[in-house]
C-alpha cells in the first residue's frame, strides 16, 4: 500500500510547496521591490537573477531553436513535396515554432540550464547553514532567495520563447533557402499569412508560467534538501527529470483549453 | 555546584509574574535575565530531544554549553536564538515570552541577537564586506557610506578589514568564522550564540578565536551563549558552564567546580576520558544482540 500511497503524497507534497512559495511570491514581490529596502537590494538581486537565468541562456536557445527549424523543415519537406506543396513548409514552421515548440523546447533548455543550478544553489545554501543565517538576520528567505529567481525565470522565459520563435523560423527559413531552394521572401510571407496574433499570445503565456514553474519546483527542491552533498545532487536530478514531466503535461492541459476554446 | 542528574535538571532561577514585562529584562537575584528557558522541550519525530529543560542567561556572562554529539546542545541554541519552534515550555528572550511573539516581535528578537554558525556559513555570493552589510542594507536606512564605515569598523574588529573584498572560498576555515562574527556583529546584538566555534580550527586559530569571543563578552558587554565539546576552549573563555546529556542538564557551575566534579560522568566529559559511565553506556546498547541475534 505503501508503495502507491507514498509516491503520490510525494507529489502533492510536491505540488503543494510551488503552490505556495507561488503564491509567497505573488504576495512579497511588491515588498519585495518597492519598500526602502526592497529599492536596495530586491531590484539588483532581480537584475542579477535575470542575468543568469536569461541573458546567459540566449545563446545556447539560439542554437537548439535554429536546429529545431531546420530539422522541422527537413522532415516535412518529403511529405509537402507529395502534394507539390514544399514552400507550405513554412506555415508549418511558423505554427509549430510559435503555438507549441518555442516556448516547449525553451523551457526544457532553461530546465536544464537554470533550474539545475537554482536547485543546487539553493539545496548547497540548505547545507552550508546560509538559509538559517539569514532567518538569523530576521530577513525572510522566500522574499530574499525565491521571489527574485521566481520572478526572473518568469519573466525572461517569456523573452526566452519569443527568441526562440525567431531562431527556429530562421533555422527554418536558412535551411529552407540552402536545401530546399525555397525563397526567404516566400517562406516569410507565407509565416506572416498563416501566423495569427493569438498564437504568439498563447505561446508566449504558456512561456511565463513555465517559468514559474521551472523556478517555483527548483526552489521548492533546493530549500527541502537533507542529508548534506548526496541530498544536493538528488534534489538537482529531480528537480531536471519533474520539471520536464510536470511542463509536458502543463502544456498539454494548455493546448486542450486552448483548443476547446478556439484559440 | 550540583552534581547529581535529578539536582540540575532545572538552572532557572525562578522569575517573578511582574519582573519579566515587555522590553525589559527580568532580574532574579540582582542580575538581569538575558534569556529564561523554563521546562522546554524539543521534539524531532518521535525523538525527545530536550527534555523539560530549564536554565537562566545572565546579561553580559559568557556561559558555555557542554554536551556530546547528539546531547541537544545545538538545538537548544537554536532555541535561545529564535530559529526553531519548541513543543513545551516557557523561553523568555530579551524580557518577552517567544510564545506570544508575532512575526514582527520574532524578527526584532531575531535583530537583537547574533548567531555564529558551525561553518561561517557566509553567502558565498558576497564578498567579506557584502556579507556584513547585508544585515545592515536590509534592516536600516542608512547610507552607502555610513555602512561602509560601520563594515570597517566590524572587520577591524576581528581583524579581516585588509580581506573586506574577498569572496568566502578565498577565506580560510578561521578567516570564515571571524567573517561570520563580524556579519553576527553588524546589528550590534545585545546576545551572540556561537555554535561550535572551535570545530575544525587548529589550536592556534582556536586560540584567536576564544581571545575575540572573550573580547566581544569583556569588551562590548555582549551576552555570550557557546555551544561547543572543546574542553580547551571551554575552560579558557567560560564564565560558567552547564553539561547537556541526553536532553537534560546534569550539571553546571564555574570552571574550577566542574572540573572538582565527583560525578563520573562529568568526570570523564570534562577530562575527555576513554574509560567511564559514557563508554559503557555505548557498549551496553545491545552490541551483543545485534552481533549474534536475541537469545531464542
Amino acid at each position: 500500500m505503501n508503495l502507491v500511497l507514498s509516491p503520490i503524497l510525494d507529489i502533492l507534497g510536491m505540488i503543494g510547496g510551488v503552490s505556495q512559495l507561488l503564491s509567497q511570491t505573488a504576495r512579497l514581490a511588491p515588498r519585495a521591490l518597492m519598500s526602502a529596502q526592497g529599492r536596495r537590494l530586491g531590484w539588483r538581486n532581480l537584475w542579477a537573477q535575470m542575468d543568469r537565468v536569461g541573458v546567459r541562456s540566449i545563446a545556447i536557445i539560439c542554437l537548439v531553436m535554429s536546429c529545431i527549424g531546420a530539422i522541422l523543415a527537413l522532415q516535412m519537406a518529403p511529405v509537402l513535396a507529395d502534394f507539390g506543396q514544399v514552400s507550405r513548409v513554412a506555415d508549418i514552421i511558423a505554427i509549430a515554432v510559435a503555438r507549441e515548440l518555442g516556448p516547449l523546447v525553451t523551457a526544457i533548455v532553461l530546465t536544464g540550464f537554470a533550474g539545475a543550478s537554482i536547485a543546487a544553489e539553493m539545496g548547497t545554501m540548505v547545507v552550508s547553514e546560509e538559509v538559517e543565517a539569514l532567518e538569523s538576520h530576521a530577513i525572510d528567505p522566500i522574499r530574499f532567495l525565491v521571489v527574485p529567481r521566481i520572478l526572473a525565470t518568469t519573466i525572461m522565459m517569456v523573452y526566452l520563447a519569443a527568441i526562440g520563435d525567431l531562431a527556429g523560423a530562421l533555422g527554418g527559413m536558412s535551411l529552407s533557402w540552402v536545401v530546399l531552394k525555397i525563397d526567404p521572401n516566400v517562406y516569410i510571407q507565407h509565416s506572416f499569412d498563416i501566423l495569427k496574433v493569438r498564437d504568439f499570445v498563447t505561446g508566449l503565456a504558456k512561456a511565463g508560467v513555465f517559468g514559474a514553474i521551472i523556478s517555483g519546483m527548483a526552489c521548492h527542491l533546493g530549500l527541502t534538501v537533507r542529508g548534506g552533498a548526496l541530498g544536493v545532487g538528488t534534489a538537482t536530478t529531480r528537480t531536471v527529470v519533474l520539471t520536464i514531466v510536470a511542463l509536458i503535461i502543463v502544456d498539454l492541459l494548455f493546448t486542450g483549453v486552448f483548443y476547446f476554446l478556439k484559440l | 555546584m550540583t552534581h547529581s542528574p535529578t539536582s540540575v535538571e532545572n538552572l532557572a532561577l525562578p522569575i517573578p509574574a511582574t519582573a519579566a514585562t515587555p522590553g525589559n529584562l527580568p532580574i532574579v537575584d540582582g542580575r538581569e535575565v538575558a534569556i529564561a528557558v523554563e521546562a522546554v522541550t524539543k521534539i524531532y519525530g518521535t525523538r525527545t530531544i530536550l527534555d523539560k529543560i530549564s536554565l537562566s542567561v545572565f546579561k553580559g556572562e559568557l556561559l558555555v554549553i557542554l554536551g556530546g554529539s547528539g546531547s541537544g546542545k545545538s538545538t537548544l541554541l537554536r532555541l535561545m536564538a529564535g530559529l526553531i519552534p519548541f513543543e513545551g515550555g516557557n523561553l523568555i528572550g530579551l524580557g518577552k515570552n517567544m510564545s506570544d511573539m508575532s512575526v514582527d516581535d520574532l524578527s526584532t528578537y531575531r535583530k537583537s541577537v547574533g548567531v555564529l554558525f558551525q561553518s561561517g556559513a557566509l553567502f558565498n555570493s558576497m564578498t567579506v564586506a557584502e556579507n556584513v552589510a547585508l544585515p545592515l542594507r536590509e534592516h536600516t536606512t542608512l547610507d552607502e557610506d555610513t555602512i561602509d564605515i560601520i563594515v570597517k569598523i566590524k572587520l577591524e574588529l576581528v581583524g579581516l578589514r585588509q580581506h573586506s573584498d574577498k569572496l568566502p572560498s578565498e577565506l580560510s576555515g578561521g578567516m570564515k568564522k571571524r567573517a561570520g562574527l563580524a556579519r553576527a556583529l553588524a546589528m550590534d546584538p545585545q546576545i551572540l550564540f556561537y555554535d561550535e566555534p572551535s570545530a575544525g580550527l587548529d589550536p592556534v586559530t582556536s586560540a584567536e578565536i576564544d581571545l575575540l569571543m572573550m573580547d566581544m563578552n569583556k569588551k562590548l558587554g555582549v551576552t555570550s551563549v557557546v555551544v561547543t565539546h572543546e574542553m580547551d576552549s571551554a575552560f579558557r573563555i567560560a564564565d560558567r558552564m552547564v553539561l547537556l546529556d541526553r536532553g537534560k542538564f546534569i550539571a553546571s557551575g564555574t570552571v574550577q567546580e566542574m572540573k572538582d566534579s565527583a560525578d563520573p560522568l562529568v568526570h570523564q566529559f570534562i577530562f575527555g576520558l576513554p574509560d567511564g559511565p559514557l563508554t559503557q553506556r555505548r557498549l551496553a546498547s545491545g552490541y551483543v544482540d545485534d552481533l549474534l541475534g536475541p537469545e531464542p
